[in-house]
C-alpha cells in the first residue's frame, strides 16, 4: 500500500504497540537545552534511571547563555548561571556529550544538530524544544517534547504515541524575487490559522519546496509548531545528501537502500492536503500577537482581536509599511544561518540603521556561522551599518529575565514568535525574513526590502 | 501521579484564540531547574500589575474563579514554547483539566504526563459551559453543565493514564525486552544510527 514518508519513518520505529493502540516509536537523538536539561536529568537520576545510550544524546547551551562577547557563564539572566552549570554537572555525570558555552561547535540546537550531522534522513529526533520540527528539513522526524518526554525517551529509547495524522502543504510555482521560506511559512500561517496543522505531520513539497537550498527548508520548517503540527519533513533529495556529506556525526555515504526509499509514495494518501501558489506570496509581517496575524508587507492592518489591536498599538485599516520601529533582531533558529545573514548583509551594505534605532542585533545561529560570517567579512558590513555582532545562541527571541529592549519599543525581528511580551515586558514585535529586518532597521519604519537596490 | 477520575469545579473563562505557553509561564518566572515554586508566575504578565499587585481584571483574581480548578480556553491553546513548566505551574495552582476547542500537541501531552486533561469540545460548547460549573466524568467521556451532557474525545492510552494516574515510563520499562530485541536488529539494519 502506498506509504506517506512520515508513516514509512513512523513504521520503521515501532518496537512494540500498546494494548491501546499507540506505538512505542524508538527514537534515534535526544537533544537537550540549558533551559530544561538539567531539570530533565536531575529528576532522572533521582529516579534511579540511567540514560540508555548516552552516545545518542546531545546537549546545547543556547536558550540563556549571554551573547556578549568573551562570554562566560555568567549570563544577563538572574539565577542564569545555575541552569548553565547544573546542566553541565548533570550532562557529564550522565555521560552524554555536550556542547558548551565555549566549544567550536556551540549554537542553537537547530542550527549545530544539521551543521554537525547529527539528523539525519529517515532517523527520528527529539528535544524539549518545540522548534525541533526544524531538523524536518533534512529528511528526519523531528518534534518538539516536555521534559518529561525528554526523560522518557532518554530511559526507555522509546516514546508511547498514538500514530500522528498527516498533511501534505504543497507550494506549486516558484517564488518571486525578494519572498522567501519565511514568507512561505507565514503565508500558510494566515491562511489556515495558527492552529491549523493541529498535531498533524505536515510534508512539505511542491517545485517552490524543492527549489528552496537546504537552510532555507530549515527556516520553512521551524515555524510548522507556529502552525501546531508535530512535526514538518520535507523527502530528502540530492541538496540534502550533499549538504550531510562529510559532516562529522553523519554515515560516510548514504547508498544503503535504506535512503533510497524516503519519500512518500505515489498515491500516498494524507489526511488533509493544502495546495499554495508559491508565485502569489509576498514578503510578508506579522501586525498582531500570534505568527497568524500575519499580512503581505504592502497591505493594511486587518480587523483582528481587539486584545492583539490594543496590545500592538495599530488600528485596523493602517498601512503596515512605515510603522515606526525602535528595535531590530536579527537571529533565532528561523533566520540565523549563513545564508540569512549573506542575504541581509547584501541590504545593509554601504548603509547605516536610521538614528531613531535604539537597539540592532545579529546573533549567529552557531559558533560555525559566526566564523564562516567572519570570514566572509559580514560582520564588518553589520558593524558599519551600525548592528550589533554577537556570539551564537538563542538570544532575545525570547525573554528569560536578562538582556531585553527598551520597555514598550516596537521591535522587528527575523524570529517566530509575536506574542505578547515574547521580547521582554510590554515589546511590540513583528516577525518578518532577514530581508525585511534590515530594510525596517534601515529605513527607522516597516519597509519592504524590494525597494532597496542590493550594493555591489 | 493523582489519578483524574471525576471533577466537579466552575470553569474559569479565558476565552481567547492562541493562549501561549510564554503566558502561562512567561519565561522570566522559569527562576530555578526545579519543577516547583511555579504557581506564583502562573499567568504572571496578565495577573498582576506593576509592582506585581494583582490586577483586578484577570479571571483568576476573581473572587468567583479564585483557585479555579478547571480552565475554559480558546483555539490552540497552550501554542508556543514546549515548556513544561506551564502545566508544572497550572498544576500547583490547582488546575486539573482545560476545556478548549483545540490544543497545540506538545502542550496536551505536557499535561496528559502531569495528571491534567485537556479536554477538546467545539466551541460554541466552550463559549456556553465558561463560567459555569461543569462535572466531568473522564471513564465515560462525558461534560455535564446544567441538564447538558456532551461526550468529548481522547486518545484510549491517555485516558487510561489519567484515570490511573500511570507514570509512563514505569509502563514502557514493561516492555523493555521487546525494545531491546528490536534495538539488536535496527543495530545490523541501520548501524549509522548508533554512535
Amino acid at each position: 500500500m502506498a506509504r506517506t514518508l512520515a508513516d514509512k519513518i513512523w513504521d520503521a520505529h515501532v518496537t512494540a504497540t500498546t494494548p491501546a493502540g499507540s506505538d512505542l516509536v524508538a527514537i534515534d537523538r535526544v537533544f537537550l537545552h540549558e533551559r530544561t536539561g538539567a531539570s530533565a536529568l536531575k529528576s532522572m537520576a533521582a529516579a534511579g534511571r540511567p540514560v540508555v545510550d548516552p552516545a545518542r544524546v546531545f546537549a546545547v547551551m543556547d536558550h540563556i547563555v549571554d551573547t556578549r562577547p568573551g562570554r562566560g557563564d555568567q549570563t544577563l539572566m538572574q539565577g542564569g548561571q545555575a541552569f548553565i552549570t547544573e546542566t553541565r554537572a548533570a550532562a557529564m555525570a550522565a555521560g552524554i556529550t555536550l556542547f558548551d558555552v565555549t566549544d567550536p561547535d556551540q549554537g542553537i540546537t537547530h542550527v549545530i544538530s544539521p551543521e554537525l550531522g547529527i539528523v539525519l534522513p529517515g532517523c527520528t529526533l527529539v528535544a524539549p524544544d518545540s522548534h525541533t520540527c526544524t531538523q524536518g528539513a533534512l529528511g528526519a522526524l523531528a518534534w518538539g517534547i516536555g521534559s518529561s518526554e525528554a526523560e522518557h525517551a532518554m530511559a526507555t529509547g522509546v516514546l508511547r504515541l498514538p500514530r500522528p495524522k498527516t498533511m501534505l502543504v504543497r507550494f506549486d510555482g516558484a517564488l518571486r524575487p525578494g519572498v522567501t521560506a519565511k514568507d512561505m511559512a507565514l503565508a500558510l500561517i494566515a491562511a489556515h490559522g495558527a492552529g491549523g496543522g493541529a498535531g498533524h505531520v505536515v510534508e512539505f513539497a511542491g517545485s517552490a519546496v524543492l527549489a528552496l537550498d537546504i537552510e532555507a527548508r530549515m527556516t520553512l520548517c521551524n515555524m510548522a509548531t507556529e502552525f501546531a503540527a508535530m512535526a514538518a519533513i520535507i523527502a530528502p533529495d540530492e541538496k540534502t545528501y550533499a549538504y550531510l556529506t562529510g559532516r562529522r556525526y553523519a554515515p560516510a555515504a548514504f547508498d544503503a537502500p535504506y535512503w533510497a526509499g524516503l519519500h512518500s509514495d505515489e498515491g500516498a494518501e494524507f489526511d488533509r492536503t493544502i495546495v499554495i501558489d508559491a508565485s502569489a506570496i509576498a514578503p510578508m509581517i506579522t501586525w498582531g500577537t500570534s505568527p497568524e496575524h500575519a499580512i503581505p508587507i504592502d497591505g493594511v492592518v486587518p480587523s483582528g482581536p481587539a486584545r492583539a489591536h490594543d496590545y500592538i498599538g495599530l488600528a485596523p485599516g493602517a498601512p503596515i509599511m512605515g510603522t515606526p520601529i525602535d528595535v531590530a533582531f536579527l537571529g533565532s533558529c528561523t533566520n540565523a544561518r549563513l545564508s540569512d545573514l549573506r542575504r541581509a548583509a547584501a541590504l545593509a551594505k554601504g548603509r547605516h540603521i536610521a538614528p531613531s534605532i535604539q537597539k540592532a542585533l545579529v546573533v549567529p545561529g552557531s559558533s560555525a556561522v559566526k566564523r564562516a560570517a567572519e570570514a566572509e567579512g559580514l560582520d564588518k558590513i553589520f558593524e558599519a551599518a551600525g548592528f550589533e555582532w554577537r556570539m551564537s545562541g538563542c538570544s532575545l527571541c525570547f525573554f528569560a529575565g536578562g538582556e531585553s529592549f527598551p520597555a514598550g519599543s516596537r521591535s522587528i525581528s527575523s524570529t517566530n514568535r509575536n506574542f505578547e511580551s515574547r521580547q521582554g515586558p510590554g515589546i511590540r514585535t513583528h516577525i518578518a525574513s532577514p530581508e525585511v529586518v534590515v530594510a525596517s532597521a534601515i529605513a527607522g519604519a516597516i519597509a519592504d526590502p524590494r525597494d532597496l537596490e542590493v550594493q555591489a | 501521579m493523582t489519578p483524574f477520575t471525576t471533577l466537579s469545579a466552575i470553569a474559569a473563562p479565558l476565552m481567547f484564540d492562541n493562549v501561549d505557553t510564554d503566558a502561562i509561564i512567561p519565561s522570566r518566572e522559569m527562576k530555578s531547574t526545579g519543577r516547583t515554586g511555579l504557581a506564583e508566575g502562573l499567568f504572571a504578565g496578565w495577573r498582576y500589575v506593576e509592582g506585581r499587585v494583582p490586577n483586578p481584571d484577570f479571571v483568576l483574581n476573581r473572587p468567583e474563579y479564585a483557585g479555579a480548578r478547571i480552565i475554559a480556553g480558546g483555539a490552540n491553546f497552550g501554542c508556543g514554547s514546549s515548556r513544561e513548566h506551564a502545566v508544572w505551574a497550572l498544576a500547583e495552582y490547582g488546575v486539573r483539566c482545560i476545556i478548549a476547542p483545540g490544543f497545540a500537541p506538545i502542550f496536551a501531552a505536557n499535561c496528559i504526563r502531569n495528571g491534567l486533561l485537556p479536554l477538546v469540545l467545539p466551541g460554541d460548547v466552550v463559549e456556553s459551559i465558561a463560567g459555569r460549573e461543569v462535572h466531568i466524568d473522564l471513564a465515560a467521556q462525558t461534560l455535564t453543565c446544567g441538564k447538558q451532557t456532551y461526550s468529548f474525545p481522547i486518545e484510549a492510552e491517555a485516558r487510561d493514564m489519567l484515570l490511573e494516574g500511570l507514570d509512563a515510563i514505569d509502563l514502557t520499562l514493561k516492555s523493555r525486552p521487546a525494545i531491546a530485541a528490536w534495538t539488536d536488529a535496527d543495530r545490523v539494519a541501520r548501524p549509522w544510527i548508533y554512535l
